[in-house]
């Protein structure tokens, strides 16, 4: 029953999102109020629909209602209760339906907070929107449809993949998900922008928290899936350039570029028709993840059942998305006003160079994923592109984007003297100095770049903090008043930069100083490990809710006390997992992997991972810096300070 | 006994990333594991989805743990140990991308676009810079002077 | 030449989409053979019980022959058994590889489903497999009458694939002089 009033809601929403489509963008064409407002109504009433058709699939696997096919293949009774409600969008057609779900929300939203918008730019931003929904749900509709029922409906369904019977799970695709989406109202504006041929402060102000607001959850989705590959997976591993994780990576680069960009927009009003195409191309990198993961064009770990027919669909969807607002851009975004100049040693200047370097980023990070797919249809050569390659183009090319992170900052806008920003980086300066030169000394000439890691990540550091700093130290002379009167934005600064030098720090740790092994051992067996001594102290079968699995306790001496961890390798059903036994310091993790049985004892794989915690704790830090910064008065949505702000029209042409 | 143990898990500590490499498969010496270790990294399993045969705990990748660690204990240097799988796998089984014609776009591409990118970057001052007309040295060094005293820089 | 720079974008997406249109039709996991055109590896293996002869490379050339790669383990294997057995009749000449198996499971198997190969040979440790780039079963190799590798199936051979592909190629090897 249930599943019949979410298809019916689905329909609906379908039939409403048409509407959401076309009337607004008529309305606004008019001037039409009334097609307007029927615009929003119907982005409501949308969100409302949608809504309902996930609660309705939610309930049925709550219920274990196994005639519903998704849930029969995805769930059953054994499966405790989280992981049932998370089930809901541990499939292909449920994590579409998730993914539709949060799009309409978000143009809900656009609808009814957008009050001090323009209301033709309200209008067509909720018209592009309405497009957008209508494809997917059309997509959801006829060629994935959660609700199909199941005859014979059987007694018990296959459960989850145990791998995602985790509470990673619970919350990865959604912050991921609200990150892909999220950078769609963004789209929207500029299309939207586009349409109406005027982009201006208004436009960016309204902006800039919606970009935020995506970035915010798609950095926490990220740093998560990575903390959660690392204790799920069993091998410590942290990041894999796997091509679906290649694909959150794209649309987070270049919707970092677009959150410097529109700053600068709405505090300078210049790089216009950049930011525009910057809007578009991030969210066109994720419908094209959204490709990646659901059409088996590359083979992934995180692919979902492969069907190049819904890959066929979705790439008409890019097709018609991308392709048109790009068509548009090339038509009408020459005709914009230029922007406000600025001098090439500028924050602005900061600003165009991170761009670039972010942009060039994103496409490496292109090449690398779909280069084989291009390479075999030219010369019918398979080839793959793995870890090496990135370590060779990647990385080289982020060391000077982090060196730039500290200097950007602190320069002035419009205009600013190279030697000036140097002067007021040179405490950072020093610090990371100081640190580089102790660590050398401490590790001596063959650490070189591992010692460079560090001090990168001090210069990060303390670049971040000397940011609000400076402000304090200025105005000194009533210290209480000027910390009281810092923007809230300028700590969300701070802290999201302050995040990426802990990043550094985290992944300059591991990557040059962990060590590992690998060893049969029986009971009551010890070994010297990583300055640790380890024994195994005893191995036993151990039964849970919906698996049985082999259970082996450890004891550990370490530097800092003695502590006892649990490993264990899961016998579920469908596959096996392995529960590894982690140890976590901030100055490093101690990882121990449980494998088959060997000779009376078990093989044991054991890591050391030095200032590993740094890498989540870092990214988490730049998600928490963005929130700050959003809760910022000044961005908040609602309290546009002005009236509709005067029009600037499209420069003449130069 | 335990000292022996102990003294072997301690050498092997050297031996780099082990991540599904069995305690049988290894090699007793130490440099030619570590060499072994490197190339599977570099290796990519044919089975599995995108994990190196160190990762992978498909049987193929233990069969082709072992014929490394053969190929190597044998003589063979990294690059013919690799030619060795390529042969039969093709450049697929390489997790590093060779540098031939085909894949020039793949590793110069990166640089292109940087190349691009700054060109444009520079085109687009180049085009808007003059604006009200250049300052004359003494108006450049007054301009520096009041930026230098005023409030420096709104967030 | 600014209407340039603005119209490149789209541009651009043309060949980016219309590669991600073909390479849909690819199927990542499979993998091109690298023997296409060249001669067999050179490998000679035991037989898999008493009353059989093994297989080595020298017994593949002369006439079209299928390699046939298969274990006693392997499911799909079963699927393509009928059609094997259906060709044999037919008199085409089929070699089975038996991978990664113990020579009296091979043994078993065919004694319980039938034999459809006029040689056999046991590749336990699965080196064999290895020289010819198998990565799975079953997979088929059409080899002509020089010893030359000219084509691989990889999975079952169902009667499309006889009819299609592989039945036709063979007319042609054998015509071939």
């Amino acid at each position: 029953m249930l599943a019949e009033v979410g298809q019916f809601a689905l329909i609906l929403a379908f039939v409403i999102s048409l509407v959401q489509a076309a009337v607004p963008l008529v309305g606004a064409h008019r001037g039409d109020p009334v097609l307007m407002a029927l615009g929003r109504a119907a982005a409501l009433l949308q969100a409302g629909f949608v809504a309902t058709a996930f609660v309705c699939l939610a309930a049925s696997y709550v219920a274990c209602d196994f005639s519903v096919a998704l849930v029969a293949q995805h769930s059953n009774t054994a499966q405790p209760l989280p992981y049932r409600i998370a089930a809901t969008w541990g499939s292909h057609e449920g994590s579409m339906l998730l993914w539709v779900l949060i799009l309409s929300v978000y143009g809900g939203a656009v609808a009814r907070f957008g009050g001090t918008l323009r209301e033709s730019l309200q209008a067509r931003v909720l018209g592009v929107q309405g497009l957008i929904g209508a494809m997917f749900l059309g997509f959801i509709l006829f060629t994935s449809n959660p609700f199909l029922r199941l005859t014979p409906v059987p007694l018990e369904g296959t459960e989850l993949n145990p791998l995602l019977q985790d509470p990673g799970l619970v919350s990865h695709p959604p912050l991921l998900y609200l990150g892909y989406v999220g950078f769609s109202v963004a789209f929207a504006f500029a299309v939207a922008a586009l349409i109406e041929g005027r982009v201006d402060a208004a436009w960016a102000r309204w902006v800039r928290p919606w970009v935020l607001a995506a970035w915010i959850p798609l950095t926490a989705g990220i740093t998560l899936g990575s903390l959660w590959a690392y204790y799920e997976l069993g091998w410590g591993g942290w990041w894999f350039w796997d091509p679906v994780e290649n694909a959150s990576l794209m649309p987070w680069l270049l919707g970092t570029a677009l959150l410097h960009s529109a700053l600068v927009l709405e505090r300078r009003g210049a790089l216009v028709s950049w930011t525009i195409l910057l809007a578009i191309l991030t969210f066109s990198l994720s419908l094209i993840g959204t490709f990646l993961v659901r059409s088996g064009i590359l083979t992934s770990v995180h692919s979902f059942a492969v069907d190049p027919e819904r890959g066929v669909y979705i790439l008409g969807i890019i097709a018609a998305t991308t392709g048109a607002a790009l068509a548009l851009y090339a038509w009408r975004a020459p005709a914009l006003k230029t922007g406000a100049l600025f001098a090439p040693v500028s924050r602005e200047g900061g600003v165009t160079l991170n761009n670039l370097v972010l942009v060039v980023l994103a496409a490496t990070v292109f090449f690398g994923t779909f280069s084989p797919v291009f390479i075999e249809i030219l010369r019918g050569d398979k080839i793959s592109v793995g870890p090496p390659y990135y370590a060779r183009t990647f990385a080289p090319l982020a060391v000077p984007l982090l060196l730039l992170v500290v200097l950007g900052p602190m320069a002035n806008w419009k205009r600013d003297r190279l030697d000036a920003i140097f002067r007021r980086v040179r405490i950072p300066a020093a610090i990371a100095g100081a640190v580089l030169l102790i660590a050398l000394i401490a590790g001596g000439w063959r650490t070189l770049v591992a010692v460079a890691g560090l001090g990168l990540a001090a210069w990060l550091v303390a670049g971040a903090a000397a940011i609000p700093a400076r402000r304090w130290w200025a105005g000194r002379a009533n210290l209480g008043r000027s910390i009281r009167t810092t923007p809230t934005a300028v700590f969300g600064l701070a802290l999201a930069h302050a995040g990426l030098g802990l990043l550094t720090l985290g992944v300059t740790g591991v990557t040059a100083w962990h060590q590992d092994t690998v060893l049969n051992m029986q009971p009551g067996q010890s070994v010297a490990f990583a300055g640790r001594t380890v024994a195994l102290q005893s191995v036993e079968m151990v039964q849970g809710p919906n698996y049985q699995a082999r259970q082996a306790r450890f004891e550990v001496k370490g530097a800092g006390g003695t502590y006892s961890l649990i490993g264990a390798r899961r016998a579920y059903a469908t596959s096996q997992t392995t529960e590894a036994a982690i140890h976590v310091t901030p100055l490093g993790n101690l990882y121990i992997s449980v494998g088959d049985e060997a000779d009376g004892g078990v093989v044991v794989r054991m890591w050391s991972h030095p200032l590993i915690m740094w890498i989540w704790c870092g990214g988490f830090l730049m998600a928490f810096g963005g929130l700050v910064s959003l809760s910022d008065r000044r961005l908040r949505l609602g309290v546009a300070a002005r009236a509709p702000a005067p029009v600037m029209v499209p420069a003449a042409a130069e | 006994m335990k000292r022996v143990l102990l003294i072997a898990a301690t050498l092997s500590l050297l031996a780099g990333a082990a991540r599904a490499v069995t305690p049988d498969e290894q090699l007793p010496d130490r440099k030619l594991e570590a060499r072994a270790r490197a190339i599977s990294q570099e290796l990519r399993c044919v089975v599995c989805q995108n994990q190196s045969i160190d990762d992978s705990e498909a049987p193929l990748a233990h069969d082709l743990r072992v014929l490394l660690r053969e190929r190597i204990a044998a003589g063979d240097t990294d690059a013919q140990a690799k030619a060795y799988l390529v042969q039969r796998y093709g450049s697929f089984v390489l997790l590093r991308p060779p540098f031939r014609p085909e894949t020039w776009a793949l590793w110069l591409g990166p640089l292109g676009v940087l190349a691009v990118g700054g060109i444009g970057v520079v085109v687009y001052f180049r085009s808007r810079g003059g604006g009200a007309g250049a300052l004359d040295a003494a108006d450049e060094a007054e301009l520096d002077r009041l930026m230098a005293t005023a409030h420096e820089g709104d967030d | 030449m600014r209407r340039l720079l603005f119209l490149a974008p789209v541009l651009l997406l043309v060949p980016v989409l219309a590669g991600f249109g073909v390479g849909l039709r690819h199927d990542p996991s499979i993998l091109p053979s690298q023997l296409i055109g060249k001669p067999l590896p050179a490998f000679s293996l035991p037989p898999l019980s008493p009353d059989r002869t093994g297989l080595a490379t020298a017994d593949l050339a002369g006439e079209p022959v299928l390699l046939n790669v298969f274990a006693s383990w392997c499911v799909a294997c079963r699927v393509e058994h009928p059609t094997l057995m259906r060709l044999k009749d037919q008199g085409v000449k089929i070699a089975g590889l038996d991978w990664k198996d113990e020579a009296a499971d091979g043994a078993g198997w065919l004694g319980q489903n039938g034999d459809p190969y006029a040689l056999t040979g046991n590749d336990r440790t699965g080196r064999a497999g290895i020289d010819l780039g198998v990565s799975g079963v079953p997979e088929t190799f059409v080899i002509d009458r020089r010893g030359q590798v000219r084509y691989r199936q990889v999975g079952p051979i169902t009667p499309e694939v006889w009819a299609q592909t592989i039945g036709p190629l063979m007319a042609k090897l054998r015509a071939e002089s």
